[in-house]
């Protein structure tokens, strides 16, 4: 079937030859309508027997009107989304190098496990004796997550990264409220670097933000932090290794002059990847932390989630931890999903959760005594638990010792290979897993961070983070994780020194016009924002109606 | 290492380049006394096999939904989930791509979220909806402090038909802010009367149908109430398959509405990931939550799609912003919208219909079952009853003879004076043999 929709009034498509076709596709990358175009509300790819009828129970409020959903047979629907799915770059098809998203190889073993009908298909609220497995499979990761990180407890239900600092930082405040300082200490230490999630769930939580400055070499200065305590902060967020790709030296420091001043220490997790097996946030002084299950260990970012933020917990956090959680007593594990019913089992006292593993006399995974609430409906992303768990006993100790190194080591060789062309805001120095690039080498060239990524994007590369972190003038993140091989690496490297010397010899052609060789070109971002068009209606035809070039 | 490519000589090659003598050199930064010598106690790598072993014998300890003659609902709900759906979201270019930020090699995703986005709106029959929360109820704690953005106020009213455990989640986020919270008293029979809490103070009232007791309600009166009051109307579903036979909530007057989209295109998962659906009227647009993906042209004028009105979102506004929400439920999303494409009108209509016509006969059964009375006089396809004795227990009993009968009221209201009465949900994946084992069993259960 000619397809009628998705494609412009004028038959202006050029290939890159400057070729026209008929149908406006390109060989292989071919134009796909809106199902709203494709689809006819009297189709479906479901078969399903029309029950006997029926007196309904429904009350005043059965649907009168029409849905407006068109429906596809199984063949059109599976043809439609292939099509959509190859207009999209992703990891598998190439070095994804995002810096702070830790686009890591997806191993297929941990889709297979996650779908596991033992996994998938249960219920959260079935009787706990049905779902002694899944119960002792959340218990096994917290363990890993606890050893891995050195600190004392893990809230599992946080859902993203997001989601985690949201628990961490009602964690400090619950601890606020129990010392009766919630009032008074309002005030959260945000480094400039640090990503936009920190400040928004700061104030969401009711904290002010107040923006620490970087010193030259891009890291935190304890004499800035120490500057600014008083009895009136309540907490610092700050990212270990930092969204600059370094490492916080003063950590220890600053951890101690904010636990010195009566504050908490919220680590920022999403780069735990750089430093996992190296050293333990628990022995630097971190009260809470949210680990990225979807970066860190590997679950599939689905082009953009499901993720999965369990929190761990200092034993100055662990009582508050939020609701539910796993105790293991003689009966074994028991999911505890009720504030109340902690206290009334705290009453058992020896009847507590063994120590596993982390300090002497710790409990595991955590009492929480004065559970602050709750988080979400159930009791978080399962999904992601048994990918992110086989995807660590896969790995092991000494795999993910050397998964931190190799990212790392990556990081390192991309910078020294590219240090003599592209400019560091912070001078040349040892990087962690991931290196930042400014635009100073740019200026005057008449090209930008933008039009630099755009280019890569023909050469068919995904473009690395850019203008991320702020503190870096057009920034360009570039974090190549442990997946790469050294050839793939090279390339990536050869084809940057390329577009580099472009750039140097005054070629802007190959920059401001790209991307030509994508599916789609340079999208006009400004139109989108001013009349925003955020679902298909009948007459939204106001665009360019399409058709085939006659 | 089967996951990592660099080989001992590369790794060597690489150290040159850089110009250090070893690996450590890189990890100089961190504190001495900190760094980790020896490995930690964790076991060592594993090969495929042994990894699988390991997690199938943990998975072969659950007993699975679809193994016995299985009800339960409460906000997560077994659907049958087409072949197709998930043979198309592990597609590689749909599961292992980012957020879409670079919008010319992520046409795919972006065209599959913008399509999502105008299902979800048509469902609900509100102006827009973004692309998508964690789960629906994150999606309704998000939806009263945007109410509370709109209308200034900060006083949340919480139907006692709400979930309880979305109640939970509003309250544990408000009590972080100060905001204040009203939440009746659990309302078994839908008699609550909502609109006498609605006053001058009020930023919003949330209501749920069918609510957590599988009762409808018409929310129309309410919303009348609300505008009234200058308060805004959050209206909340839990199963999405129910919109197929029940009146949209926008079409009752709702100023914004959230759900869980788990029912369609999701398995039940132990809770999680799911899909909060998150759906306003246009005025609100600005004060949403969340990633919106919207349409415009490429230097072609070619039609094209992208993420848009950012200013709204962490990553510009920072300690302004409307949420802090970044990472979403793209892939739950995109599951949703495939299995929605699937079903399309015609489907979605049929599959609700089998979903009430099962529910109407298991509940035919039920009044038959001495001493078991159905308490609902209006229900989609979840019914609340009252049991002889202490629903847990009779719930357990049903589990040693094979049926997950339910959840029990007190798993969720623990405390209440609740603990007679059972929810039980029944969707098309429920056989007319299964309904009557449930009965059969349920009679032998509170017979002794
Ligand atoms: C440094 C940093 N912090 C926090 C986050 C938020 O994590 P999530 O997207 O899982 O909510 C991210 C993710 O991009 C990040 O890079």
């Amino acid at each position: 079937m000619l397809m009628t929709k998705g494609r412009p009034a004028q038959a202006v498509a050029l290939t890159a030859e400057g070729r026209r076709t008929f149908t406006s596709n390109r060989g292989l990358s071919i134009e796909e309508g809106l199902i709203f175009e494709i689809g006819r509300p009297e189709v479906t790819g479901v078969d399903l027997e029309e029950p006997a009828p029926f007196e309904h129970r429904l009350g005043a409020c059965e649907r009168e009107s029409a849905i407006g959903l068109p429906g596809l047979s199984e063949p059109e629907a599976v043809r439609h989304y292939v099509r959509l799915s190859q207009k999209n770059y992703s990891i598998d098809a190439g070095i994804y190098p995002l810096g702070s998203c830790t686009m890591k190889h997806n191993p297929r073993l941990d889709e297979a496990m996650a779908r596991l009908p033992g996994f998938a298909d249960i219920h959260p609220l079935q009787p706990q004796s049905t779902v002694a497995g899944a119960l002792e499979l959340i218990h096994e990761l917290s363990r890993w997550l606890v050893v891995l990180t050195g600190m004392e407890a893990v809230a599992m239900s946080p859902k993203a990264g997001a989601h985690g600092e949201a628990c961490g930082m009602m964690a400090i405040k619950a601890a606020l409220l129990a010392r009766g300082e919630a009032a008074t200490r309002r005030i959260v230490l945000v480094p400039e670097s640090a990503h936009g999630t920190n400040p928004a769930t700061a104030t969401r939580i009711g904290f002010e933000v107040r923006s620490v400055p970087a010193r030259a070499d891009g890291t935190l200065d304890v004499a800035e932090v120490k500057a600014r305590l008083d009895d009136s902060v309540a907490a610092i967020m700050l990212t270990n290794p930092n969204t600059c790709g370094l490492f916080e030296r003063d950590i220890a420091l600053i951890a101690e002059a904010v636990h010195e001043a009566g504050g908490y220490f919220y680590c920022d997790g999403a780069n735990l990847n750089a430093i996992m097996g190296k050293c333990r946030p628990g022995d630097l002084g971190v009260d809470a932390m949210h680990i990225n299950l979807h970066k860190t260990f590997s679950t599939p970012h689905g082009g953009g989630g499901p993720g999965a933020g369990p929190v761990v917990l200092s034993s100055r956090l662990a009582r508050f931890a939020p609701v539910p959680f796993l105790r293991r007593d003689e009966a074994g594990l028991q999911l505890v999903e009720h504030a109340q019913e902690a206290l009334d089992h705290d009453d058992l006292g020896p009847a507590r959760s063994k120590v596993v593993s982390g300090k002497p006399g710790s409990t595991f995974p955590h009492p929480a005594l004065e559970a602050f609430g709750r988080l979400t409906a159930f009791h978080g992303q399962m999904g992601m638990f048994v990918r992110a768990l086989a995807y660590m006993l896969s790995h092991g100790a000494d795999g993910l010792r050397q998964a931190a190194e190799d990212a790392v080591l990556s990081a390192n060789y991309i910078r020294a290979s590219l240090r003599d062309l592209l400019s560091q805001p912070f001078g040349d120095h040892a990087c962690m897993h991931e290196v930042l690039f400014d635009d100073h080498w740019l200026k005057g060239a008449g090209v930008s961070t933008l039009d630099f990524a755009k280019a890569m994007i023909d050469e068919g590369f995904h473009p690395m983070t850019i203008y991320f972190p702020l503190v870096a003038h057009g920034a360009m993140l570039i974090e190549p994780t442990e997946s790469e091989s050294k050839a793939s690496l090279d390339l990536f490297i050869a084809t940057i020194r390329d577009l580099a010397h472009s750039v140097r010899d005054g070629d802007t052609e190959r920059f401001q016009h790209a991307p030509s060789l994508a599916p789609r070109r340079r999208l006009d971002e400004t139109r989108a924002a001013r009349t925003p068009v955020l679902k298909w209606t009948k007459q939204g035809a106001a665009l360019p109606s399409p058709s085939p070039r006659r | 290492m089967r996951y990592l490519p660099l080989t001992s000589e590369d790794r060597a090659d690489m150290l040159a380049r850089i110009g250090v003598g070893s690996i450590d050199d890189l990890f100089a930064e961190i504190p001495a006394g900190m760094r980790l010598g020896d490995l930690l106690d964790l076991p060592r790598h594993k090969g495929e096999l042994e990894v699988e072993r390991l997690l199938r014998g943990l998975a072969s300890q659950n007993v699975t939904a679809g193994s016995v003659p299985f009800f339960l609902g409460a906000g997560a709900y077994k659907h049958h989930i087409p072949a197709s759906v998930d043979h198309l979201i592990q597609r590689s270019e749909f599961l292992t791509s980012y957020t879409p930020y670079q919008p010319e090699i992520a046409q795919g995703t972006l065209q599959a979220i913008f399509e999502f986005q105008t299902q979800v709106a048509a469902l609900t029959a509100m102006d827009v909806a973004n692309a998508s929360m964690y789960d629906g109820s994150t999606a309704t704690a998000e939806a009263v402090l945007m109410a509370h953005r709109i209308t200034g106020r900060r006083e949340a009213v919480l139907s006692g038909g709400l979930h309880p455990h979305y109640a939970e989640v509003v309250r544990t986020t408000s009590r972080m802010t100060g905001d204040e919270v009203v939440t009746l008293a659990p309302d078994v029979l839908a008699r609550e009367d909502l609109c006498a809490c609605v006053t001058e103070a009020t930023s919003c009232v949330v209501v749920q149908s069918p609510d957590v007791f599988g009762n409808l309600r018409d929310i129309a009166p309410l919303a009348a109430r609300c505008r009234e009051k200058g308060a805004l109307l959050i209206a909340v579903f839990t199963e999405a398959v129910s919109l197929g036979l029940v009146k949209p909530p926008g079409e009752m007057g709702a100023d914004i509405v959230v759900g869980e989209g788990q029912s369609i295109g999701n398995p039940l998962g132990f809770g999680g990931p799911y899909v909060g659906l998150f759906a306003a009227r246009q005025q609100y647009l600005r004060q949403m939550p969340g990633r919106l993906c919207g349409e415009t042209v490429d230097a072609e004028g070619r039609r094209a799609f992208v993420l848009t009105l950012s200013t709204r979102e962490q990553h510009i506004k920072r300690d302004k912003a409307t949420s802090n929400i970044c990472t979403n439920s793209g892939l739950c999303a995109l599951a949703f919208a495939i299995h929605m494409t699937l079903l399309g009108e015609k489907g979605l209509r049929r599959l609700a219909s089998i979903n009430h016509a099962h529910t109407i006969d298991l509940a035919d059964r039920l009044e038959t079952v001495p001493g078991v009375e159905v308490l609902n006089e209006t229900f989609f396809n979840e019914l609340t009853i009252r049991v002889p004795g202490d629903a847990a227990d009779v719930v357990e009993r049903l589990a040693a003879r094979g049926v997950l009968g339910g959840v029990p009221v007190s798993r969720l209201l623990p405390g209440q004076g609740l603990d007679d009465l059972v929810l039980v949900a029944v969707t098309e994946t429920v056989s007319e043999a299964d309904r009557a084992a449930f009965v059969e069993r349920l009679e032998e259960v509170v017979r002794c």
